[in-house]
């Protein structure tokens, strides 16, 4: 079963369901105070009004076989001292009234002596509170049953019922202001370490494969071992790989550098033109797979380093040229010339010189793949608003081929078949300038010969 | 040129032999770091090729004990690795440039002239032929105090007349030893290149002579 607590946060949660506790718990309160103290209340008046018949029923005397009542005023004032309370009273004997109001309401059938009877009901519109007793006073030989009943309205115990509630409510509200408060700090500070956690987990840098070793509530040690347990197993995998790239990039290419160098020599001692095509052929393969392998692994490599982005100070001008050195002896056999036109002055930018030099590197190593000999491809640095590294060659361009299209994976121009590419260097730099905030763009040239493939970045 | 190659794998470093001389060059091979030792003391080389991953030992630690020794033996790193997890290091650790396997041997030679020419040239690698000097390294071309400069394949179709004057090489020979496999290029290509070296040797007393049927030959003569 999902409940929408499912997702959201826990604190919410928390706090919510701690809310709805308190909330019932004040509710709850609220009643059993009111209720309590309106009982003590109410037993208080019935306590007063027995203790009044008592005191009326004992000044009851027999003077000379009849019985008379002197009303102590005391029976009348105790009851007075609850409140401005009317009292009603009725002495009878039998059904005669002996004094008091005649039309006071007496239970129908008699207590018996040691009874007290309580009763409620509305008398003269208004609800009053009654007590009977009955008195045996003895009339001569004869013992005569007198009842005794004393009724006081209920403004008092209404008035004392509503401050209760009054104060009962305070209370309740109270309480429940002051749970709410609680549970708000509980949910926060149960909470506290959770975040602690996070916060140091976030905290860390990409690389930071270290365990965690906040201090945690025992609730929280298995996710933390688990954690801890899975970062150790990612570093190790993550160690093994890179140890395996190495190692597959070793195994492969060893053999193939074997295989391409005997070709070469081999192609040296053959005669037939057939022959030699065939062994051309080869080593064109032997090219192909070594430079997919290659890019595929730059590739990786690139998008773990994007992944996690680590940037410093870099000079744009200074890394295209090292990077133009770098290519020159590569265009230099086809006799191609890398022509700079570069600012002499430094270029500041922030980004990971590796990636920097990757993506210009691909995209410098197309312009000279696809250039005929004896060209010359221009690299130009301009800035503007933003930096732009345009690569500027006289070769056969794109075709046909869709522009946007070149970016994505294994993508390449229609017009390419004769040679040796995998699709990926412009997937590369690609990738490379979108993490660092800018953009590619590839043009044909105006002249209509060539391309022109411009890295664009912003200025920081 | 004079290389020493480091390279424990015994089928790779005889193909790589075998290749550089086919091209004039001279090459010892030591298969440890400790040969490799030994063999910079006895003899003084234009350039070492370096491979990374060796038996008793990382490539980048005799890198960085060459460099302290004040060796200025320049250093290509042969790597078989991601070229981005390797450029950074190695260039920082000294090596004067490096080159992913499987290379192409021009692109290698390119790079190891590169990397001379930035020393200052190297005895080795300068011929004469009557009167003529062919500078490899510079790539130059001097005659009567007149230096020309060779562009790439000039120079490598050049060194290959002044290698062995008089032998006369075919067309298909000299297309192997100036073209990249990458490029299809007709026969024809060739006469384009030995017409520009033809104007290169202009008024010398070495000239590029055609025998017909059977390719080119560099004899003396006006």
């Amino acid at each position: 079963m999902t409940s929408i607590f499912d997702k959201g946060s826990i604190r919410r949660r928390l706090t919510i369901q701690l809310f709805v506790v308190a909330a019932i718990l004040s509710l709850a309160f609220f009643l059993i105070v009111r209720a309590v103290a309106g009982q003590a209340a109410s037993e208080t008046q019935d306590n007063i009004l027995a203790a009044s018949a008592t005191s009326i029923a004992d000044s009851l005397y027999s003077d000379r076989g009849s019985i008379k009542l002197e009303l102590p005023y005391s029976a009348l004032s105790m009851l007075g001292t609850i409140s401005e309370d009317r009292v009603f009273y009725r002495v009878l004997i039998g059904e005669q009234t002996l004094t008091g109001y005649e039309d006071l309401p007496s239970p129908d059938a008699w207590p018996t002596r040691s009874e007290t009877v309580f009763s409620t009901f509305d008398y003269r519109g208004e609800e009053v509170r009654s007590v009977a007793i009955v008195r045996s006073v003895s009339t001569g030989s004869q013992q005569t049953k007198v009842m005794v009943v004393v009724a006081q309205t209920r403004l008092g115990l209404a008035a004392i019922s509503s401050q209760i509630t009054v104060t009962a409510t305070a209370v309740g509200l109270g309480f429940f202001l002051v749970a709410t408060a609680l549970s708000l700090y509980a949910a926060q500070s149960a909470l506290s370490p959770l975040n602690r956690m996070a916060l140091s987990v976030t905290r860390r840098g990409p690389k930071d494969l270290r365990p965690v070793v906040t201090k945690s509530p025992s609730e929280l040690a298995p996710l933390v071992d688990a954690l801890n347990n899975f970062m150790s197993r990612l570093r190790i995998s993550l160690a093994q790989s890179e140890d395996f790239i190495a190692e597959a990039a070793h195994r492969v290419r060893t053999p193939l550098a074997t295989v391409r160098a005997q070709a070469e020599v081999s192609l040296r001692r053959l005669e037939k033109p057939e022959d030699k095509k065939a062994l051309r052929e080869m080593i064109r393969a032997i090219d192909e797979s070594s430079r997919s392998a290659g890019q595929l692994l730059d590739h990786a490599m690139v998008s773990f380093r994007t992944d996690s982005l680590e940037t410093k100070e870099l000079d744009l001008a200074e890394l295209t040229h090292e990077t133009c050195r770098a290519l020159s002896p590569t265009a230099d056999v086809k006799d191609i010339q890398i022509k700079m036109d570069i600012p002499k002055h430094k270029l500041p930018i922030k980004g990971d010189p590796i990636l920097l030099h990757n993506a210009l590197r691909n995209i410098l190593d197309n312009a000279i793949k696809y250039s005929p000999a004896d060209s010359d491809i221009l690299v130009r640095v301009e800035e503007d608003e933003n930096y732009r590294v345009s690569v500027i060659d006289q070769g056969r361009g794109f075709g046909d081929t869709d522009l946007k299209q070149l970016t994505s994976r294994f993508a390449r121009g229609s017009n390419v078949e004769d040679i040796v590419g995998s699709g990926l260097g412009l997937t590369i730099a690609d990738e490379v300038v979108r993490a660092h905030m800018g953009s590619i763009e590839i043009s044909a040239n105006s002249g209509g010969t060539g391309a022109c493939v411009s890295l664009i970045f912003p200025r920081s | 040129m004079r290389f020493l190659l480091v390279e424990d794998n015994v089928q790779l470093a005889k193909a790589v032999v075998d290749r550089f001389k086919l091209d004039g060059h001279a090459v010892d091979q030591a298969g440890d770091l400790e040969t490799a030792k030994d063999c910079i003391e006895i003899t003084n080389y234009d350039l070492i090729l370096l491979d990374i991953m060796l038996p008793d030992g990382d490539g980048r630690d005799f890198l960085k004990a060459h460099r302290q020794s004040k060796n200025g033996t320049p250093v290509i790193v042969l790597t078989a690795r991601s070229q981005i997890s390797d450029r950074v290091g190695l260039l920082d650790l000294g090596a004067d440039d490096y080159i992913t396997k499987p290379f192409d041997f021009s692109e290698l030679e390119a790079r190891c002239r590169a990397v001379l020419r930035r020393q200052g040239g190297s005895a080795h690698n300068i011929r004469e032929f009557e009167g003529v000097i062919l500078d490899s390294t510079a790539g130059t071309l001097t005659l009567n105090e007149d230096v020309r400069v060779l562009r790439n394949r000039e120079l490598r179709l050049l060194e290959v007349f002044f290698f062995s004057p008089g032998q006369i090489f075919s067309k298909s020979h000299l297309m192997d030893r100036l073209f990249s496999f990458a490029d299809d290029i007709s026969e024809n290509a060739i006469e384009v290149y030995v017409g520009r070296l033809r104007k290169k040797l202009e008024n010398s007393s070495a000239k590029i002579e055609t025998v017909r049927g059977l390719g080119y030959r560099l004899v003396a003569g006006i």
